[in-house]
């Protein structure tokens, strides 16, 4: 029995990699593709005149029928960038040059991502007027607040897919609704939900859309901005200055082994999202509901409306830094303050409404395409220790255990 | 960042973890901290006749950090008289665990925990309370 046991954890790759919203491990067909482009298939996509120019341009080509595909998009609307980052950024600040003699007025929402956030920041530095919605305790946008805020000077919303932390996926298809209603462009980072759920930006009327690579089983600094050309037809500044490529919206030599790459993940998200949305959010659920067991333990955000991999929980009364030091074998992530270097907690898990000590409480457990069912038990068995062993370390627990109401003490400024 | 080998000791290994009776005029209790801030330390001595302290035991909610502070703390802090025990700086604990710049506050804390445990029994016990420098978090 024993030896069994050992020979189960020496197949697990230990750690064991549950932190797949951050980046995913790249997958080895996608690697197969990109290689011969950083060898033999050297040549620079721009170059018109020779053989090696024309085979490089052939995968940047292919590349882009790939992406376009997945999205449901035709492949003159695919701009390639360096990631979603700068997709984000080329959408927002080229939106608002191009189009701020309509109006100067974007609409977002507070649980964006940092390069929205920080782009509209930048864009309200220009002189534009930003709304940052606020979310429901579900962390879905509400459709009535947002109509309410828009203005005939609106000419952007911009709203995620699916968020980075707590996994909840908005409803896209209204807000787009919603924006075109009142003459704005809508404009979704779709950086974590696109290969891992259907997404179409025509069913969906998106008129911009944000992905990356690395997201998806690709390499990283590689990603795409797609940028609707019929109906409207969208144009975007340039951000990036130089010899014009892309259509003249992001200048510099394409980074071809990464776009092959992006391409090649594209394809196989396409072909094997159906079964592994199945297979993770089977998995997920396995974790959640294992873990939900715990007393006091909580699931961050709307669960109806959630990618298949991603589940956000907060354990009451345990510290999140503390907990994931607890859980070493595991990397996992944690909204709580101690893991950044800010000392703030999430500021997402603190816009759904929840107080600080909970924000401090979660992790979030991000399954991928290698997870394995044994790794999911594994990681059950882990974290159910580490909860325990926490709380018998936790004043608050304590407290709580007694019917001593944490509210009704006087906590030192801090 | 990757935790120094006494952090991950202390807090794999916790010493005195526990409760000790808050009501005895022989315990000092300090809780510093707040659930808000992701911290809080609970630190109790014991202390007998001759301003000893025969016993220490604590809970801590927070990082690893916060932790092996509050543990290596309750170590120091057993066999001490209360007068040394005051003494104890967070310096003190930075340079024993090693910790790096960002983790300077949860010392901060086990220092503070220290110095209202003390308190607390000083003033259940007709003393004073000292006065302390408002603590620099
Ligand atoms: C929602 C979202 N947007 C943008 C990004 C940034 O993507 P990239 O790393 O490709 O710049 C991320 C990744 O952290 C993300 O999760
Ligand atoms: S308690 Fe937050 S960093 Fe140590």
């Amino acid at each position: 029995m024993r030896i069994f046991v050992l020979f189960k954890n020496y197949c697990m790759n230990i750690p064991i990699y549950l932190d797949n919203n951050a980046t995913t491990p790249m997958d080895p067909r996608v690697l197969d593709a990109m290689l011969p482009y950083f060898t033999n298939k050297f040549g620079n996509a721009a170059s018109r005149n020779h053989h090696f120019g024309w085979v490089a341009e052939e995968g940047v080509d292919y590349a882009r029928e790939q992406v376009a595909k997945l999205i449901g998009a035709s492949e003159k609307e695919i701009i390639f960038t360096s990631g979603a980052t700068e997709s984000d950024n080329l959408a927002i600040k080229g939106v608002f040059e191009m189009y701020k003699d309509k109006g100067n007025h974007i609409i977002t929402a507070v649980t964006e991502h940092k390069a929205v956030l920080d782009a509209c920041k930048h864009v309200e530095k220009l002189g534009g007027r930003v709304t940052y919605l606020p979310v429901k305790e579900d962390g879905l946008v509400d459709l009535a607040v947002l109509e309410a805020a828009m203005t005939p000077e609106t000419i952007l919303v911009s709203i995620m897919y699916g968020n980075n932390e707590i996994g909840v996926i908005q409803p896209v298809k209204e807000i787009a609704a919603i924006a075109h209603r009142h003459g704005a462009l809508f404009m979704t980072d779709a950086t974590q939900a696109v290969g891992k759920i259907p997404v179409d930006v025509n069913a969906d009327g998106i008129d911009l859309l944000a992905l990356s690579a690395h997201k998806m089983y690709g390499p990283k600094g590689v990603g795409a901005l797609y940028v609707r050309r019929k109906g409207p037809r969208v144009k975007v500044t340039a951000q990036m200055d130089g010899g014009g490529h892309e259509r003249g919206m992001r200048s510099g030599t394409l980074n071809v082994p990464g776009i092959v790459g992006l391409g090649k993940a594209c394809e196989i998200a396409g072909q094997e999202m159906e079964s592994e949305a199945k297979r993770l959010s089977g998995l997920r659920d396995k974790l959640q509901n294992a873990l939900t067991v715990l007393e006091e333990s909580y699931v961050n955000g709307n669960v109806d409306h959630r990618l298949p991999h991603v589940a956000n929980i907060s354990f009451k009364y345990v510290e999140g830094e503390g907990l994931m030091m607890a859980m070493k074998d595991l990397a996992v992530s944690s909204g709580s303050a101690c893991t950044s270097a800010s000392l703030e907690p999430s500021y997402v898990l603190k816009s759904l409404g929840l107080s600080d000590d909970l924000a401090h409480s979660s992790i979030r457990f991000g399954l991928g395409r290698f997870t394995t069912e044994e790794e999911v038990d594994y990681a059950i068995e882990v974290t159910k220790k580490a909860v325990t062993h926490l709380r018998e370390l936790s004043p608050l627990w304590e407290m709580f255990k007694e019917g001593i109401d944490l509210n009704s003490i006087e906590w030192a400024e801090h | 960042m990757a935790y120094s080998d006494k952090v991950i000791d202390h807090y794999t290994n916790p010493r005195n973890v526990g409760t000790l009776d808050k009501s005895s005029h022989k315990v000092g209790t300090g809780l510093v901290g707040a659930p808000e801030c992701g911290d809080v330390m609970r630190l109790q001595i014991q202390v007998d006749d001759n301003n000893i302290i025969t016993d220490a035991k604590f809970k801590t909610f927070g990082c690893g950090s916060a932790i092996a502070s509050s543990s290596l703390a309750t170590e120091w802090l057993k066999g001490k008289s209360v007068d040394d025990a005051m003494k104890i700086d967070n310096m003190d604990i930075v340079e024993e665990l090693a910790l790096p710049p960002v983790k300077i506050h949860c010392s901060v804390l086990a220092e503070d925990a220290i110095k209202a445990a003390i308190n607390d029994f000083r003033v259940k016990n007709g003393m004073e309370p000292i006065e302390l420098e408002k603590s620099h978090h």
